[in-house]
């Protein structure tokens, strides 16, 4: 934990959604301070992948009850965009193509828009493109990066690099990576997870939606939640997720059941 | 299309006149266009009973009363400075229809490169033209190729000998200045084996808002291993109408890549048609076309594998807002014995309005049993999970709106061979899709 003392930058209590009328998180609760690296871990369609969605906006998702706050505001009074100004940042399990929209044309806009909302200066081509090359070198990442399309003919790996770059460049407080590790090898793998440790600093803070225990040797978690049928049903340390990859999720769950008399 | 007794009362009009088109000293442009002036009395304008103008209804050209140019509008060279293309040295300018000899420059041809009208080369180069003028664009069953066939004056020739390179793009500019006019521009390109060029075409009129016809006919043909990189920008009135075809075929191992810009008109169309002739013949044929308020734009494309080998990649874009109505229809074609052809066909189109209307149809006839043909097509709005990406990045939807519907049309702008139209273009996408943010 790299500040104790950390002030609380998400809240969420009791939260429940839908997409197209299933529903999907049946009933959230879930407390990020700032110096924090929390790893939410679950089987397939335990409803990670949804959360992080929700938290970022997406508009497929309709949310029916409960409360999240970011900084103390209300997180559901602000669209998607003014949540990423706000400081929230999803790194996307399958970032999006964009062909037709330059990769640096489209992360100097999503900068300057962040920077004006935040008070911060802009940056004209020329600077930004000095600021991200060295952001780049940071995360070694290929200068070719610069010279395409937004992730388009991106290999799985180079997609996740670049969500990593997005979020170096945005500086966010707090940054939900979705399953970031997924399509990695250990290569690709370390680097992702050595450029997001340089990111985190005492004053933001990480969540880390995985499958797999892997990516949580290269960046330590301070807490281990376990996810099943759209509820965080155990929350341990960085031993919860060791144990979860020797035994598998099954007994978490046996045991959820147990303490909630939850007929199977 | 249908054969009647007496010509159809507005073939009739657009052919008064075309005795006047000067009678050659070769007998047989005079036979090739005595037997186009034949077929375009027997054929009619087509109607939407026809398969192949199902979508487009013509009828408003047959309700004005064309005449061909008389006499030539004084174009001061300032006129043009702005349609210039600046990478462009050698330029052919028509007016009307007519070749415009002081607005036109081939000076410092490379060897091996012509570049001239195509009254001078039916005077001084007939034998090269007779294998392929008329030879290529079918006028038997078209009535609008049937009528620039009778009327076959002038044009453009391009020619390029055996591996030579012409440096830089050809530009050819049609623009038109008078109302109710009728233009018949033919234009020929041939490159010999290994030869090289780029070619812009560009439809254009001096007054945003006449009503005249540009009734445009072009045929290429791509020796051996040769080349050519082929744009054609229509950014006609917006009260013209504007039929194009462009008959091209290609010989063993010829490329062609044709990017088609389609802005202008009330009601255009354009027909490419490419056949591969020869073995392991490539083509590359996209097209964009951006339209709104009431426009109607028809692109029909055939590509033909008739040898193995052949390669074909098309990706056909329209971003159509208000009431307008675009129509794609793609073909492809693969013949028996054309084994290993590999061809990729993509619609997609999007729709700014409610009111905005497409018709795509992909329209695959496949007589080879191993080949590789895809296609697909997409109609509808921008992708929502683009949008939130944008959005999750911190860009107002306003802005991700504008920022994806311009990509959209960027990605056909950018693959235009001369830097210069890119910008161009880049700049009338934006103009023309963005909303206030």
């Amino acid at each position: 934990m790299l500040n104790p003392n950390g002030k609380i930058l998400l809240e969420v209590r009791g939260l429940t959604a839908t997409v197209a009328g299933y529903e999907i998180l049946k009933g959230i609760d879930l407390t990020v301070h700032a110096g924090e690296v929390h790893a939410i871990m679950g089987p397939n369609g335990s409803g990670k992948s949804t959360f992080a969605k929700v938290l970022a906006g997406h508009p497929a998702y309709t949310v029916v009850s409960g409360e999240v706050r970011f900084e103390g505001k209300n997180l559901f009074d602000m669209s998607a965009e003014e949540r990423a100004r706000a400081g929230l940042f999803l790194g996307f399990q399958y970032p999006i193509e964009i062909p037709g929209v330059s990769n640096p044309g489209f992360m100097r806009l999503a900068y300057n828009t962040v920077q004006a909302a935040r008070g911060g200066e802009e940056l004209d081509p020329l600077e930004f493109d000095e600021f991200v090359r060295e952001k780049m070198k940071l995360l070694e990442i290929d200068p070719s990066f610069l010279e395409r399309s937004v992730n388009e003919g991106f290999s799985g790996g180079e997609k996740k690099r670049n969500e990593i770059l997005q979020m170096a460049i945005l500086e966010p407080k707090l940054s939900i990576l979705d399953e970031t590790d997924s399509g990695l090898d250990i290569d690709a793998l370390r680097v992702v997870a050595a450029g997001v440790n340089r990111l985190l600093t005492p004053e933001n803070a990480c969540v880390l939606v995985t499958h797999y225990q892997r990516l949580l040797n290269y960046i330590v978690p301070d807490y281990v939640h376990v996810m099943e049928g759209g509820r965080i049903i155990k929350t341990g340390d960085r031993a919860l997720a060791l144990e979860l990859e020797n035994r598998g999720y099954d007994w978490v769950v046996d045991e959820y059941r147990a303490r909630n008399r939850v007929v199977a | 299309m249908t054969v009647s007794q007496a010509p159809h009362p507005s073939v009739a009009a657009l052919l008064q006149g075309s005795g006047r088109v000067p009678q050659a000293p070769h007998a047989w442009l005079n036979a090739r266009r005595g037997a186009a002036l034949e077929r375009a009395n027997a054929l009619s304008v087509p109607t939407t009973r026809d398969e192949e103008w199902r979508f487009t209804d013509v009828s408003p050209l047959t309700r004005v009363a064309f005449h061909t140019a008389q006499g030539a509008t004084r174009v001061a060279p300032a006129d043009l400075a702005s349609l210039r293309i600046p990478e462009a040295t050698i330029h052919l300018t028509f007016i009307d229809g007519v070749f415009a000899r002081e607005l036109s420059s081939a000076h410092g041809l490379a060897e091996g490169v012509i570049v001239t009208d195509l009254a001078s080369a039916l005077d001084a180069r007939s034998a090269e033209l007779e294998p392929h003028l008329a030879k290529l664009a079918h006028y038997e069953r078209d009535v609008f190729v049937a009528l620039n066939t009778a009327w076959l004056h002038d044009g453009a020739y391009i020619r390029v000998a055996g591996d030579r390179v012409c440096d830089g793009p050809v530009h050819l500019l049609f623009v038109s200045t008078q109302k109710e006019t009728v233009s018949h521009p033919r234009t020929l390109i041939v490159l010999e084996p290994g030869a090289q060029a780029t070619v812009v075409e560009e439809y254009v009129a001096l007054d945003a808002a006449d009503t005249y016809f540009s009734n445009a006919v072009t045929e290429v043909v791509v020796h051996e291993n040769a080349c050519l990189r082929h744009a054609k920008l229509q950014r006609e009135a917006r009260g013209a109408f504007h039929i194009g075809q462009c008959a091209v075929a290609l010989a063993k191992d010829a490329r062609y890549e044709s990017d088609t810009v389609t802005l202008g008109a009330r009601i255009s169309r354009n027909d490419i048609r490419v056949v591969q002739q020869g073995e392991g013949a490539e083509c590359r044929i996209d097209g964009l076309t951006l339209i709104g308020g009431r426009q109607l734009a028809d692109t029909h494309t055939a590509i033909e594998h008739a040898q193995p080998n052949g390669r074909s990649r098309q990706l056909n874009k329209c971003i159509v807002a208000d009431a307008a109505h675009a129509v794609f229809n793609g073909k492809i074609l693969v013949r028996p014995g054309a084994q290993l052809t590999d061809s990729a066909q993509q619609s997609r189109n999007l729709l700014l309005s409610a009111k905005a209307h497409v018709d795509t149809k992909p329209q695959l006839e496949i007589f080879a049993d191993d080949v590789k043909c895809a296609h697909g097509a997409t109609v509808g709005q921008l992708d929502p999970e683009q949008l939130f990406y944008l959005r999750s990045r911190g860009l107002a939807e306003a802005r991700a709106r504008n920022l994806l519907t311009y990509a959209f049309g960027a990605e056909v702008i950018d693959r235009l061979p001369v830097a210069s139209l890119v910008e161009r273009l880049e700049r009338v996408v934006l103009e023309q899709t963005q909303t206030p943010e």
